[in-house]
């Protein structure tokens, strides 16, 4: 039995990854993933619990999740209670302290940003609504420039030896961010004023970036899926007051948009919500790029 | 900051235009001086904005400060200051905009109730209908714990209220008492290591066994109403009980645990607390991944060793081993991962028992196997549909026993169960099920209407 044992315990030793970067990122969504990569470059090995496809509201906390936390050096995440569903559990369940929330192995980037619709009435009648305000900060691109200097700063506490690689990396991504933001701004200079309908409540900070307006949402709570019954108030919203479009993230049921769009024959604009959310979202840049390109193909006259 | 931005890009972008057309015939050397040029000209330009950014930053802050302090410095005017504020025009032009995106110090919530341990709450409620009267069922071959079937009619059923918190750095505290039929009881209050080294934690108090897959799951997480049969009948629906609890997860690339417990031995199968009140021993391995984007899964083994002494079932009396072996087996699909519009959970497990002693002063030595297979399918965003079937298999007892409740009559005990469920949110559930019960010799129709709601924070569920 003891023989047995020890034998499965070399097996598994045997099997850990040999080759470690000096720091191990465990990042619950594909953009944090992403941000984390061009802060640490080659210096850190990322694990990204999520797809582009998966909503980060509901996601399980799989052993393959809890196996890959057991050895991260820092949990990169949205925060706001965005995986508050799975990766309290994963963090517990992976026993490992450094990631515990509260540690400096526990990055979570709305806490670097002011949020927005931070609710007034807590209250579960309310829907998935979020105590701290709305989570899906990654829609504006000023937001990602916000969280990529703590970021930075956190990797070089984490691991100070590359400490100073972290912060010339940090620069070098400020510039070439700040240069295609120059770019993005000019080119959605038309989408200033467009209305629009949204799926789901995730798309404040990007109407605040793009001057949108949101006229109505799909969702009659954030995070209930819509009866056909509440649909039909929805069209009728948007007789009165017309949309240009009507927007889900990738990850969403196609079916209610698709629903609002054909009847109110409006276009239905499937947005990438995160790296890896489109097959053009290959990249921050190219999420920002695909967004504003579908956001623009939608709004043409 | 999007205004100045965006004029930014305007005079960049006309720049560009200004100085490409010319460029058009030039040599590549000049172009790569007029891109160098561009390159140090956009530098140049973000610097400049940069601390233009910084400037205005500050004096808004300095603005800012100055204003609270004159509102202090003379309290009776104060209301006029807000006044004369609210009139100003620049800021009324800027409320016009949304407000561009700043940097926040992080935050915690203020206040002694920010310290307060989580507290949520499951309620339980049944109507349930059964054929034959459900106080008398039993399942013949087998010694019942306390594993009844539920009363005819409404029932408040199960209650519970959890309680949680971290201790301080070192390890949490979870309580969770359970108010059924007006008696209160702790079902689990524990203590775990949050920040023990090498991949352990150590869980001390009452608790839930890891041993199988549903054991652990309270009983308002499973898929279905009740337990299947064969946690029913060898475990008395779950094995929970007081004692210590070590993990270890193996520093793999796939997930793999190790678990060891010991218990007091006062839950069936065990009985009396023997062997000085460490009567119960347990071991388990878990190991899982993802077979793709879109499946995942789980396996365990498990074994559970329990002394009993003189453990009464009913009137019937063991003293002596009991050793059960389980093989556990869950799968989990949805489309790409994401299980919001449809996903599957199929789960089987199997059972090994082994029961060795003295019933009722007749010696026994005997093994009892059995087996579930469930699933339930997701078909659309809150609609769930399941199905379970369970089996029991009994061997021959002495002939001392004959007509005993280890006589199993030549019966193996079935049941056959199918649901329907239909969810308002994560925090409601509304479900229908029904089973033909052939456990006992009389088969039982039995339908059972449920609904379970938890109020409070937002649990995490394991998988």
């Amino acid at each position: 039995m003891h023989r047995i044992l020890f034998g499965i315990v070399l097996v598994a030793a045997a099997s850990t990854q040999p080759a470690r970067a000096d720091l191990s990122v465990f990042a619950c969504e594909p953009e944090w993933g992403a941000l984390s990569k061009e802060i640490g470059g080659d210096k850190i090995s990322i694990y990204i619990a999520t797809t582009g496809s998966q909503d980060p509201h509901q996601v399980q906390a799989r052993p393959s999740l809890i196996a890959k936390a057991r050895g991260a050096d820092v949990t990169v995440c949205t925060g706001a209670e965005l995986e508050i569903g799975w990766l309290p559990m994963i963090a517990r369940q992976a026993a490992n302290a450094k990631i515990q929330p509260g540690t400096p192995g526990s990055f979570e980037a709305t806490s670097f940003v002011q949020l927005q619709e931070i609710p007034t009435r807590l209250d579960r009648a309310e829907g998935d609504i979020h105590a701290a305000g709305n989570p899906h900060i990654q829609t504006d691109p000023r937001m990602i420039l916000l969280v990529a200097k703590p970021l930075s700063e956190r990797f070089a506490e984490l691991d100070t030896a590359n400490a100073a690689l972290y912060a010339q990396r940090y620069a070098d991504f400020a510039q070439r961010w700040t240069a295609a933001m120059t770019k993005w701004n000019v080119a959605v200079a038309p989408l200033k004023g467009v209305t629009i309908a949204v799926q789901h409540t995730s798309w404040i900070y990007m109407i605040n970036w793009l001057g949108l307006k949101q006229v109505v949402a799909l969702e009659p709570k954030p995070g209930v899926p819509p009866s056909s019954g509440y649909l039909a108030e929805v069209l009728e919203t948007i007789q009165h007051q017309p949309v240009k479009m009507v927007i889900r993230a990738a990850y969403e049921d196609d079916r209610p948009s698709a629903f609002v769009s054909e009847r109110a024959k409006i276009p239905a604009v499937t947005l990438p919500f995160t790296v890896g959310g489109t097959d053009e979202a290959k990249d921050l840049f190219s999420l920002y790029d695909d967004t504003v390109k579908r956001l623009l193909a939608a709004a043409k006259p | 900051m999007r205004h100045s931005s965006i004029t930014v890009g305007a005079v960049a972008a006309g720049l560009l235009l200004g100085t490409a057309a010319p460029a058009l015939a030039a040599s590549d050397e000049d172009l790569s001086t007029i891109r160098a040029e561009i390159k140090e000209m956009r530098a140049d330009y973000v610097h400049k904005i940069d601390s233009l950014e910084k400037r205005l930053r500050v004096a808004e802050a300095e603005a800012k400060a100055a204003k609270a302090a004159a509102a202090k410095r003379t309290p009776a005017t104060a209301a006029t200051t807000t006044a004369a504020t609210t009139v100003e025009p620049a800021p009324v032009v800027l409320a016009a905009a949304p407000p561009p995106p700043q940097a926040a110090a992080p935050r915690a919530p203020a206040g002694p109730g920010a310290f307060n341990p989580a507290i949520s709450v499951i309620l339980n409620g049944s109507l349930s209908s059964f054929e034959h009267d459900p106080s008398v069922a039993r399942v013949p071959g087998f010694a019942l714990g306390d594993a009844g079937l539920a009363d005819r009619g409404f029932s408040l059923g199960e209650s519970e209220i959890a309680i949680t918190a971290n201790v301080d750095h070192e390890f949490l505290a979870n309580l969770i008492v359970t108010i059924n039929h007006d008696q209160i009881a702790v079902e689990e209050g524990y203590i775990q290591t949050t920040a023990l080294p090498g991949g352990f934690t150590a869980r001390a108090g009452r608790f839930f066994s890891g041993i199988g897959y549903l054991n652990e799951k309270h009983a308002h997480a499973w898929d279905f109403e009740d337990a299947p049969l064969p946690y029913r009948v060898l475990l008395a629906n779950q094995y929970g009980d007081d004692g210590v609890q070590v993990r270890w997860l193996a520093p793999t690339d796939f997930f793999l645990e190790f678990g060891a417990e010991a218990f007091r031995g006062d839950a069936f199968p065990a009985g009396g607390a023997a062997n000085e009140g460490v009567g119960t021993m347990t071991g388990y391995v878990h190991s899982g991944g993802d077979i793709d984007d879109s499946s995942s899964f789980l396996a365990g083994l498990s074994y559970l060793r329990s002394k009993a002494d003189k453990r009464d079932t009913g009137g019937d009396m063991f003293t002596g081993t009991d050793d059960l072996g389980i093989a556990s087996l869950v799968f989990k699909w949805a489309p790409g991962g994401n299980p919001t519009v449809t996903n599957l959970i199929a789960n089987a497990e199997y059972f090994f028992g082994h029961e060795q002693g003295d019933f009722n002063g007749v010696p026994v030595d005997y093994n009892r196997t059995g087996f579930y297979v469930q699933g339930a399918y997701q078909f659309m965003p809150q609609w769930r549909i399941g199905v379970r079937y369970a089996e029991l298999q009994t061997a021959n007892v002495p002939i001392a026993l004959v007509g005993s409740t280890l006589d199993d009559f030549g019966h193996s005990p079935q049941a056959t169960t199918a649901m329907l469920e239909y969810d308002t949110s994560e925090f409601g559930r509304f479900r229908l099920q029904y089973t033909y019960d052939e456990a006992d010799l009389r088969p039982n129709n039995e339908f059972v209407a449920q609904y379970t709601v938890s109020i409070g924070p937002h649990g995490a569920h394991n998988f």
